[in-house]
């Protein structure tokens, strides 16, 4: 049965016929967009005008999300900005510390066993001018139910009393960096650095396989991404053990399930010659909805938390170099293997310092293993200057830039972790077009939240928080944008001959948008209210779901 | 239960011989249950004929003996461990190449009970100065080898005499606390790293191999009830040449507690419920360095304590 759906505008990114009013689908699978008289040769066909007075476009792909941004929900929101949660609910944004506490307080007031933990996420005292919360802030939230909030950066987390003292840490004597003392001599309640979290994890309801989603986590997700009008995401790095992988494909199979999910094999616990192996029979059990059988390696930590390698001269603020997280030796030995098995590699770099180690194992392995078409590709890779770049163009590789760090933490980057002028050149996505190097933007959600039009908004403007333009010669174009959160990611998936444009012989997969992004203005580009998708022919409104 | 847990860190860059010395500890157990928590990416390093089953990424090794991989989460896998009322008399953990064993035994501060009694960094001494000049690697790999309490210079029968004590003189200077020892295959006796609850004050001679440090143990049994850590900290002293020394004392108020030293590190804890003896201590050295005399000498200049040889 041919399904022809007639819009107000197609934007198809299919540079032969850019744009259209009717697209034909049979069996998931678009037959042609065009005219309904072109369309109509197809043979019969039921005319469908849900989206007469809709735009739509290729179905937005994420390239790196975690799957864990629809955990993260279960918990209490302390984020300084609007966000949305699966329900389609938003919750507004708190403005101080007093506000935070007052959502808690609401939230203990409703629970009910007053032992339970109650945890709190994304939570940024950036912006609350600096004061930082303590104990004593969420003591007048509860003194008999410990209480954890997770900072949006994920690298800190505030606690109570009570949470301290069931870690046996509520004493005198604690030295440690992570760990800041009150005038007492005890712990101020900020924790920072995944040491300093863990021990208080599992008093605060934060267990260690939580990042690695359960299925009503992955249900939600789904659902935030048919609101972020998102048809493919990708889950950046997953143990995969097999029970996670059988629910994975249990759920993705059910027939209403509304996203196709990319999960990637994190490379750790097991050597390169088993995770090569593992992921190739990953690979093996893919299906149309759940994509397996690629690598993630995370080579350095973060700019933000200072654990990023950079090269020379290093912090703007002298803090020393970062961690490394694999040694040159095993990252060579994984990307070789990969090659020569025709797996995929993406690595984390947020540091120069580890992007160049990154090429120049890469290239130490293509020499050994020439490759056509590897697409191995950078994630973050924050810091890349030109040559950087020209070297991913020489070497095949791709990219997929953060620009909502601007928006979210560029003040700082200028301020303290990189200076101006590095900051002004973070992301740096119209270098990394003019050198050819395929391209994705990305949103890394849950640390910012999911939508790739708003990760076109920031890579578009370059704004941050506190409005300041960080480097003008980096914005790209709208179009450029709007290509980058489509055919630009599904490229650095490997899935740009099936997905990311509105062409014949693709799957049917469309974000359905009330506005027209490519009239409605660069500067508004994140304002584009957003229907539903569509996946594989299957219609999913954001208001049902 | 929740009985005190001593820690040793074995670190070093990759192919540095840890893999080989935790190996030797584990045959070298002599009845102590160990655990060994490894973070790396590969094969749990434990020789085939040591391994009695695996389950998952968990190891059971002949002699009550456990091993598993930790990913990225030390703290998380140690709090499992001990939710998991595990039998277990001391935690080896074989950190990543990269990994910096000075930051991760900060951190295991944070755990109740666990008592780090060391930290053992091994060098490779054919590659450890073009390592620590690497540019990508050289800082990792320098603060590595300062935070060592023992430095391991492993491999030495690859080198001349000459590059060993070039490269023993370079270690000492970038490692300013460290004690260095010259081994061929990771070869140190379980005594210096290990410890255990009925600890042999006899005397001992260890061989420890063809061109490597001979290694010996003196042992005093201690009478007084003091300061334990001023005793500890004077135990420490460089001039004193010990690379370990462990044993029990009384504390002023008569209690029992346990004394470790590493190299310049000094730490007192708690006994171990089960103990009821009388004090002693065992101090291990290099044979020609060791000075029976001089150590107890600088027990009794801690008054009321006073040492007899055992
Ligand atoms: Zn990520």
């Amino acid at each position: 049965m041919i399904t022809i759906h007639e819009a107000r505008r197609i934007l198809t990114f299919n540079p032969a016929r850019p744009a259209a009013t009717h697209v034909a689908v049979r069996d998931g699978r678009i037959l042609g967009a065009g005219r309904l008289e072109e369309l109509a040769g197809w043979g019969d066909y039921r005319l469908d005008r849900t989206f007469a007075d809709k735009v739509l476009m290729p179905g937005l792909v994420e390239g790196h999300s975690h799957v864990a941004e629809g955990v993260q929900w279960r918990f209490v929101y302390c984020g300084y900005f609007d966000r949305t949660d699966p329900d389609g609910k938003v919750w507004s944004g708190l403005k101080s510390i007093e506000e935070v506490v007052a959502r808690l307080q609401q939230a203990n007031a409703a629970a009910s066993d007053p032992s339970l933990p109650l945890t709190g996420w994304a939570l940024d005292p950036i912006y609350f001018d600096n004061r930082r919360m303590t104990r004593k802030d969420l003591d007048r939230v509860s003194t008999t139910r410990p209480i954890g909030i997770m900072h949006a950066s994920g690298h800190i987390m505030n606690v109570n009393s009570k949470a301290l003292e069931l870690a046996g840490m509520l004493r005198r004597g604690i030295n440690h960096p992570g760990i800041p003392l009150d005038d007492e001599g005890l712990p101020t309640g900020e924790m920072k650095g995944p040491e300093a979290m863990t021990p208080l994890g599992p008093h605060v309801g934060l267990d260690r396989g939580l990042l690695s989603a359960d299925e009503p986590g992955l249900r939600a997700f789904a659902r935030l991404c048919v609101r972020a009008g998102v048809t493919t995401a990708a889950d950046l790095a997953n143990l995969l053990p097999q029970p996670a992988v059988d629910m994975m494909l249990r759920v993705t199979a059910e027939q209403d399930f509304p996203a196709r999910i990319v999960p990637l094999r994190i490379a750790r616990e097991i050597s390169p010659v088993e995770l090569v192996d593992r992921v190739l029979e990953l690979g093996r059990l893919s299906t149309d909805r759940l994509r397996l059988g690629k690598i993630k390696v995370v080579v350095d930590g973060s700019i933000q938390g200072f654990s990023a390698r950079l090269k020379a001269p290093g912090y703007y603020n002298g803090a020393p170099n970062g961690l490394w997280y694999v040694a040159p030796e095993q990252l060579r030995e994984i990307l070789e293997r990969s090659l020569v098995a025709g797996v995929q590699v993406h690595c984390h770099t947020n540091g120069d310092e580890a992007t160049d180690l990154v090429l120049d194992m890469l290239e130490l392995a293509l020499r050994k293993h020439p490759s056509p078409n590897h697409r191995f590709t950078l994630q973050h890779c924050q810091l890349a200057n030109a040559a950087q770049f020209r070297r991913m163009r020489a070497l095949g590789m791709c990219v997929n830039l953060f620009p909502n760090h601007h928006f979210y933490w560029g003040d700082q980057h200028y301020a303290l972790t990189v200076g101006p002028e590095r900051a002004e050149r973070m992301n740096a996505c119209a270098t990394a077009l003019a050198n050819g190097v395929p391209m994705a933007i990305h949103s890394d959600a849950p640390v910012t939240p999911l939508g790739p039009l708003f990760t076109a908004w920031c890579a578009v403007n370059r704004r941050t928080a506190s409005g300041r333009v960080l480097g003008e010669h980096e914005r790209i174009s709208v179009a450029d944008a709007l290509r980058t959160i489509t055919l630009g990611a599904a490229f650095t998936l490997g899935l740009d001959d099936e997905i990311g444009s509105i062409e014949c012989g693709k799957r049917a997969d469309f974000a359905v948008l009330e506005d027209d992004p490519t009239e409605i203005g660069g500067e508004r580009l994140k304002d584009v209210r957003i229907w539903g998708t569509v996946l594989g022919g299957r219609i999913f409104p954001a208001a049902d779901i | 239960m929740s009985s005190r847990l001593p820690a040793t860190l074995i670190g070093g860059y990759l192919g540095a011989g840890k893999t080989t010395l935790v190996n030797a500890l584990l045959r070298g157990a002599d009845g102590r249950r160990l655990a060994v928590l490894v973070n790396d990416f590969g094969e749990l390093p434990i020789d085939a004929d040591l391994i009695e089953a695996r389950e998952g990424n968990l190891l059971s090794i002949s002699g009550g003996c456990i091993c598993c991989s930790f990913g990225s989460d030390l703290i998380a896998a140690i709090m499992e461990l001990r939710a998991a009322d595990r039998p277990i008399d001391h935690l080896l953990i074989e950190t990543s190449g990269v990994a910096l064993p000075g930051t991760i035994a900060q951190s295991l501060q944070l755990i109740p009970d666990i008592d780090v009694n060391g930290i053992v960094v091994l060098a490779d001494a054919e590659s450890v100065r073009d390592r620590a000049a690497d540019r990508y690697m050289g800082d990792t790999v320098l603060a590595q080898l300062a935070a060592a309490d023992i430095i391991v210079l492993n491999k030495v029968d690859l080198i001349s005499p000459e590059q060993i004590s070039a490269t023993t003189a370079w270690l000492k200077q970038t490692a300013t606390r460290a004690r260095v020892l010259p081994a061929q295959r990771a070869n140190l006796p379980p005594e210096l790293i290990l410890t255990r609850q009925d600890e042999q004050t006899k005397g001992r001679f260890f061989a420890s191999g063809h061109d490597t440090a001979q290694l010996a143990t003196v042992g005093f049994e201690i009478d007084g009830n003091g300061d334990p850590e001023a005793l500890a900290q004077a135990l420490a002293d460089a001039s004193l040449h010990l690379l370990r020394v462990k044993g029990i004392v009384r504390d002023r108020h008569g209690a029992l507690v346990a004394v470790h030293v590493m190299g310049r590190r000094a730490s007192v804890e708690p006994a171990p419920r089960a103990v009821q003896s009388p004090g002693r201590l065992v101090c291990i050295g290099v044979a020609h360095e060791i000075d029976a005399k001089a150590v107890a000498d600088a027990i009794a200049a801690r008054p009321p304590y006073s040492a007899k040889l055992a």
